[in-house]
């Protein structure tokens, strides 16, 4: 578990580091928390031949809640995120306080990157499914200048997204509050990835819900948005029925992997069981929010 | 204050929780583990292994490898020029001798088996390599499973043989047992399996080997529970008398068996120390202790149980079948776990008849070790399910059915079936006490009203009697070639006063430093403080077994006790010339000789210590020398007992088990140190829940190991395992020296039963049976959906 041999440089602003990605070719990657890059190159699952590290670009390090959106710097450790205690932040964005004590254990939180994770695009992490399911937008920035990709652009595959061998997110904005919105996710530790995990939000009105949003994690190569449960939620009166119904719609239409952890029974029945109490959780912020008031 | 010490001196250190002399240099990062110490000009080793479970070798090119800048040298098979592997034997007609090969040149037995050694000048140089060393194969069929492994026609795994069982044993036999269990009004019948673990220590296994040219010696610092037996293994093998092979075991993170046997790198490093003359060190990392180091725990055991109207047990049939994997372990043999089921399952149970074939079955699987509780965990699973069953069938209570069952204070010393004699234990009071503590009477309500809200909520007890220090005798009925048992400890006092202990066990983690140095502080009248203990190493402690089965304080601080007391006798002996007085009129406490009844009259330890070494011309001619005494120690072994107990709520559409509560009521006799004994028990506990709830090594058709990395295989984190409650009884051993009994292992024995019959009396009204480990959220959501459609169902 030693890394093939590579070749380190250090970048200490985002220009800097786009034109040694230039400069070291398609084989570079850049090293910020290092927390799944440096795991994988131990195991010699990838071997880049030059890694540009960034960690010291700490512009890069910021939440900011500006009148409707947020921003997030690309090297904001989680734990920033998890430990937010900005009122203007939290009142529309606390489900990425909430989700973020499912990243990965407490010394991965501190390290750990929200860019580096993004960038990272395993399908059942909690901010790629969050960006999926609040349509954020990537700000990367590559030799031509600053470009912005959509989350449903962005993840193409396991471990895949669109950004360029020589570009670099810098930050990564959700355009609008989501205040009643909610991840749920079955590990069988605390800690690991969530073998099946689920992200909804729901815009409401008195008890009817106006639209939906729906993703699950850990059931296909990207974020997984599933408009069948989001129409079975959209129109309908809140409740306990038509989440589950919900769940089911989505039980049916996915195609989950097997494995060790579970059979691809067992993850749709996570997904049914997850997505209700994901509803669940984001309609109790409603009470919340109305007792709050 | 037991009885049966022939301590002379009041106990003052022993049962005090003293703090462990080893913390502080191990939580600051001080200690010493082999890959801490470095050397001029070393040389790292790297392993090319093989990629196949099994697989004719058909060529090793290492031309490659050798152009990997850094490397120095490649070593195969071939270059070995016929130095044996590893044959460890049992000398008994139904064992099958099968030879570890240490680099394989022909026959690929496993996936990770080790086919070339890399010398090079750091470890990443090493692992490039190894990485370029070219294998080409011709795959056999892999033989991965107990049903294939016996199945009629199957490839036999050693070619020559014309199964794959290595060992196969009945004993005891009961002609008319078969009648029993057709007569009797009640018969539990089952088949049970556990999962494949790796004791996964935190420290995985390590080397550094060097020639020490001045004494024409080999010096291997490894990170072992067993040193002299490494040194025996290492002699033997290179063909190197044993004074002249030195083993050192220096700070070790855990080992819990997997340290207690002779790993192939160990010799490799030794071998290529000598052939380089340079150093040579070896690290195993996380993924190659997980795929190339031994495995444990994976059984099934066919059960039938018989019992009368009033839930007594009559008579149990086993049929035991131990997947070994490919190869034997040095020196217990793929013995150790077969034979410890057949011989010790009746457990803490009156068994009047009792039937058993144990068989070690050999298969494309890295080879087993004894781990932490050996074949226990297993067997107490699965008597514990049974009694659970009978009850269930009788409609008996739990604790009721265990009650009629458990042997009782009258009956000691209690012969069981198999011809083990048990020693007093407390085996009802501690089910009594637990039943009380977990409130078991009030259980049955609390159960149906859960499920009246929909929660699954389920109370589990485990019951067992774990035989601990085991010695010559005990060992000497496996009837392996070589044959732990008895082990010693030499006390020696300097001028000023202090005293070295050293002994051949060999703690890991166990804090052996600071419970020998109590032993010996209170019959030696002195502070702890002025105590060192060592251990570990074949140059400076007398000879011994090391560490494991739970022996090291009952043997270790047997022999350590006997000769602290034999030292005491000596200061005494010194003193009475200084104080003229009789040996017989003095004692020792707080560091001072008196005259017994004149306090007034005495000479300090350390003036007896100055006289004896440095102001001789004080004592009566003759008395020159030093201050020092051995002792061995060899006792019949010795059983502790405990009761576990534990609350489970299984969310029934994750198939999340929850542990709610975990109480253990533990007896080990005398504690020498309740923090430490608290402990082990704690971390036994966390590594028995491991094997009911997460760990598996799970291998797939093709005999690869599918879960390779820490992220698959499972090993429960502080968020996993609950608090436990623990409370001691003592019922002091009669024969221990010190009255303890062994505990090192009794954590990992009594959980995975008390956690499965928890699991199943949460689902008692489904119809499902929870006989297989670890027991999965999978399995269990999809056993209650098919119950909930279907019925019964074997989880």
């Amino acid at each position: 578990m030693k890394p093939a041999a590579f070749e380190y440089r250090k970048a200490s602003t985002v220009e800097e580091a786009v034109e040694q990605l230039t400069q070291l070719g398609d084989d570079a990657k850049l090293l910020a928390g290092g927390q799944s890059l440096v795991a994988m190159m131990n195991f010699r699952l990838v071997r880049p031949s030059a890694l540009v590290d960034v960690k010291g670009i700490l512009d890069l390090q910021y939440v900011e809640a500006n009148g409707e959106g947020l921003k997030i710097g690309a090297l904001t450790p989680h734990r920033w995120i998890e430990t937010m205690e900005d009122p203007g932040v939290l009142e529309g964005f606390s489900v990425l306080k909430s989700a973020a004590r499912w990243v990965g254990h407490y010394p991965i939180r501190t390290l750990g990157t929200f860019g580096g994770s993004i960038a990272h695009a395993d399908p059942s992490a909690e901010w790629c499914m969050l960006a999926t399911l609040l349509d954020a937008e990537m700000v990367v920035v590559g030799p031509g200048g600053e470009r912005m990709i959509p989350a449903s652009d962005f993840f193409q595959g396991f471990f895949t997204t669109a950004l360029e061998p020589d570009e670099m997110i810098i930050e990564v904005r959700f355009p609008e509050p989501a205040p009643y919105a909610a991840l749920q996710e079955f590990a069988r530790r605390a800690g690991d990835y969530g073998i099946v995990a689920a992200a909804v939000a729901l815009d409401l009105q008195g008890g009817e819900c106006r639209s939906a949003r729906v993703v699950l994690g850990g059931v296909s190569d990207v974020p997984l948005r599933i408009p069948e449960a989001e129409q079975v939620l959209e129109g309908a009166d809140i409740g306990q029925e038509v989440f589950k119904e919900a769940g089911q719609e989505a039980a049916k239409v996915i195609d989950p992997p097997s494995d060790v952890q579970g059979t691809a029974e067992y993850r749709r029945d996570l997904a049914a069981t997850l997505i209700q109490r994901a509803l669940t959780e984001a309609v109790a912020k409603v009470k919340e929010a109305a007792d709050a008031r | 204050m037991h009885d049966n010490s022939s301590s002379p001196q009041p106990e003052k250190w022993v049962g005090k929780s003293m703090r462990r002399v080893e913390d502080v240099r191990h939580l600051t990062g001080r200690g010493l583990f082999v890959d801490d110490i470095e050397r001029p000009w070393i040389l790292y080793a790297a392993f090319a292994r093989s990629s196949f479970g099994a697989a004719r070798i058909k060529e090793v090119t290492v031309e490659e490898a050798l152009k990997v800048p850094g490397v120095e040298t490649v070593i195969t098979s071939s270059d070995l020029g016929g130095i044996p592997g590893l044959e460890p034997l049992l000398e008994r007609p139904e064992f099958v001798p099968v030879t570890m090969p240490l680099l394989v040149g022909e026959t690929i037995r496993h996936a990770g088996e080790p086919v070339a050694m890399v010398l090079a000048s750091s470890p990443h140089a090493a692992e490039d390599g190894a990485e370029a060393v070219s294998i080409e194969y011709e795959p056999l069929e892999p033989v991965v499973s107990l049903d294939a492994a016996l199945a009629e026609g199957t490839r036999a795994v050693h070619e020559g043989m014309n199964d794959n069982v290595l060992l196969d044993v009945i004993d005891p036999d009961d002609p008319e047992l078969e009648k029993i269990l057709e007569q009797a009004p009640v018969v539990v019948d089952a088949t049970f399996d556990s999962g494949r673990q790796s004791a996964a220590p935190m420290e995985m296994r390590a080397c550094l080997a060097e020639w020490d040219a001045r004494e024409d010696t080999l010096i291997l610092h490894t990170s072992t529970q067993v040193p002299y037996v490494v040194r025996t293994a290492i002699s033997d093998v290179l063909g190197l008398p044993q004074q002249r092979v030195r083993v050192v075991a220096p700070d070790v993170g855990g080992g819990f068996g997997q340290k207690c046997v002779v790993g192939r790198e160990e010799v490799l490093v030794s071998i290529a120390a000598q052939r380089m003359g340079r150093p040579v060190k070896w690290t195993e990392d996380r993924q190659e202790n997980l795929t190339a180091a031994f495995h444990g725990r994976e059984q099934r055991y066919e059960a039938r149980a018989a019992f009368d109207e009033e839930g007594r047990l009559l008579a149990l049939r086993t049929d035991i079948v131990c997947d070994v994997g490919a190869y034997s372990c040095y020196p217990f043999t793929c013995g150790v776990e077969p034979l410890m089921a057949a011989a010790e399952m009746p457990g803490p149970y009156r068994l009047p008849r009792y039937w058993s074939r144990a068989r070690a079955v050999t298969t494309n699987k890295v080879p087993m070790a004894p781990y932490r509780g050996v074949s226990r965990p297993q067997f107490t699973f699965v008597m514990e399910r049974l009694m659970q069953k009978a009850a269930k069938q009788i409609g008996m209570d739990a604790v009721e059915i265990r009650r009629r069952n458990v042997i009782t204070a009258d009956e000691f010393p209690y012969e069981s079936p198999t011809g083990i004699v048990y020693d007093p234990g407390s085996y009802l009071e501690s089910l009594e006490k637990c039943a009380e503590v977990m409130d078991a009477s009030g259980w049955e309500r609390k159960r149906e009203d859960a499920r009246s809200e929909g929660r699954l909520v389920g109370l589990g007890f485990c019951c067992f009697a774990e035989r601990t220090g085991y010695g010559t005798r005990a060992f000497a009925l496996r009837k392996m070639a070589i044959t732990p048992g008895g082990d010693n400890a030499r006390l020696r006092m300097d001028p000023s006063g202090h005293v070295i202990v050293s002994v051949g066990t060999c703690g890991h983690g166990q804090g052996h430093q600071t419970t020998l140095a109590q032993i010996a502080a209170d019959q030696l009248g002195i502070n702890p403080d002025r105590i060192t203990v060592r251990q570990g190493d074949t140059e400076s402690t007398p000879y011994g077994w090391g560490t494991f089965a739970s022996r090291s304080a009952v043997i270790g601080g047997g022999a350590t006790k006997k000769a602290a007391v034999m030292l005491a006798e000596r200061v005494k002996e010194v003193a009475s010339h200084l104080l003229e007085a009789a040996p017989g009129d003095l004692s020792i406490e707080d560091g001072k000789v008196f005259v017994n009844g004149s306090p007034d009259r005495f000479v300090s330890v350390a003036k007896v210590a100055r006289a004896v070494h440095v102001e001789p011309h004080l004592l009566p001619e003759g008395e020159l020398g030093t201050l020092d005494a051995t002792a061995g120690f060899d006792p019949p072994g010795t059983f502790s007992n405990a009761t576990h107990g534990a609350v489970v709520e299984i969310d029934p559409e994750t198939g999340a088990v929850r542990i709610d509560r975990y109480v253990v009521v533990e007896d080990c006799g005398v504690v020498i140190n309740p923090m430490i004994v608290e402990g082990q028990v704690r971390g036994g506990v966390a590594q028995g829940i491991a094997s009911a709830l997460y760990e598996q090594l799970i291998y797939n058709d093709e005999g690869q190991l599918v879960t390779s990395t820490l992220m698959d295989y499972l090993i429960p984190t502080t968020m996993e395992i609950p608090p436990i409650e623990i409370f001691h009884l003592e019922t002091p051993c009669e024969f221990s020296e010190t009255g303890a009994k062994g505990m090192g292992e009794g954590g990992t024995i009594g959980a995975p039963g008390a956690i499965a019959n928890a699991v199943a009396d949460a689902l008692s009204h489904l119809g499902i049976e929870v006989d297989r480990l670890p027991i999965t959220p999978d399995r269990l959501r999809a056993a209650i959906k098919e119950s909930r459609a279907h019925g019964g169902v074997r989880l």
